[in-house]
């Protein structure tokens, strides 16, 4: 799994969110990735540089390009770690209700 | 009734609330005690906090450490700002994976709702970026990681 404080920096910036739902689609080249971004082809270079440090993405050599692709790896950490969050927060706060439970027989007769 | 809600508020924002069937002093209680703490704020199955320090009073200190038995482990550290008993809990508060992430600022109020408990817990993150990262990490909106994994899977 990525260094995580890498992946959530890397993930921290709209346009790197964007570029990674482009290539969600398919591979892609520096230039096919300008384009839509309306952006020059050294500043989509500095982003996929961050991604690929994240292990966000992966890049092959084919002649003089660089294609990249997801790195279904990356995004399979950073989704562990997505679900992980969110059931931790649901997972405490029904634990906590079992403590207030407790905290509270008077109130448990009550109950059905 | 018990169910969990989390919002964004403004750049810096997220808002989380849920009911708890227990007034307001009890689920304070559970906030403040270290006791009531270790039992509740675990996280996913398997985790223990066999540190708890919960130094309930402004500027009192706040150490939280987790384990999962298995050699995996992190921690959090705080400080408190103010309580006010048994309605609302302002603290500073980082983890640390292991290097410090930025500070999250929360205020945590409790507010009898019928026989229970309206908890409120708004977070204050330093800039919107570092939200941005806090949301990629599982609260609700900016969950573009898992639309594109859901993408690369249709």
């Amino acid at each position: 799994m990525p260094n995580l404080d890498a992946t959530f920096s890397a993930l921290a910036d709209p346009t790197r969110r964007a570029i990674l739902a482009r290539l969600a689609l398919g591979e892609a080249t520096v230039m096919e990735l300008a384009q839509p971004f309306e952006m020059t082809q050294p500043a989509v270079s500095r982003h996929l540089k961050v991604l690929e440090g994240a292990g966000l993405i992966v890049r092959r050599v084919e002649g003089t390009k660089r294609p990249c692709r997801l790195a279904p790896d990356g995004i399979a950490g950073v989704d562990q770690w997505l679900a992980m969050l969110r059931q931790a927060l649901a997972k405490n706060y029904e634990r906590l209700d079992d403590v207030l439970a407790t905290m509270q027989p008077e109130e448990r007769k009550d109950r059905p | 009734m018990s169910k969990m809600t989390i919002k964004t508020e403004g750049d810096r924002h997220v808002v989380v609330t849920r009911r708890f069937a227990a007034p307001p002093e009890a689920v304070y209680r559970a906030h403040t005690e270290p006791s009531l703490v270790q039992k509740w704020m675990l996280g996913p199955d398997g985790w223990t906090m066999p540190v708890c320090i919960n130094e309930a009073r402004p500027g009192g200190k706040i150490r939280y450490e987790w384990t999962n038995g298995k050699g995996g482990g992190f921690h959090l550290t705080g400080e408190f700002v103010e309580l006010v008993p048994f309605s609302r809990i302002v603290h500073v508060e980082r983890m640390h994976l292991p290097d410090p992430c930025p500070d999250n600022h929360v205020e945590t109020t409790f507010q009898p709702d019928g026989t229970g408990t309206l908890m409120t817990m708004r977070m204050t993150l330093p800039d919107a970026q570092t939200r941005a990262a806090m949301l990629a990490s599982g609260m609700e909106h900016g969950m573009e990681a898992s639309y594109v994994r859901l993408e690369t899977m249709i």
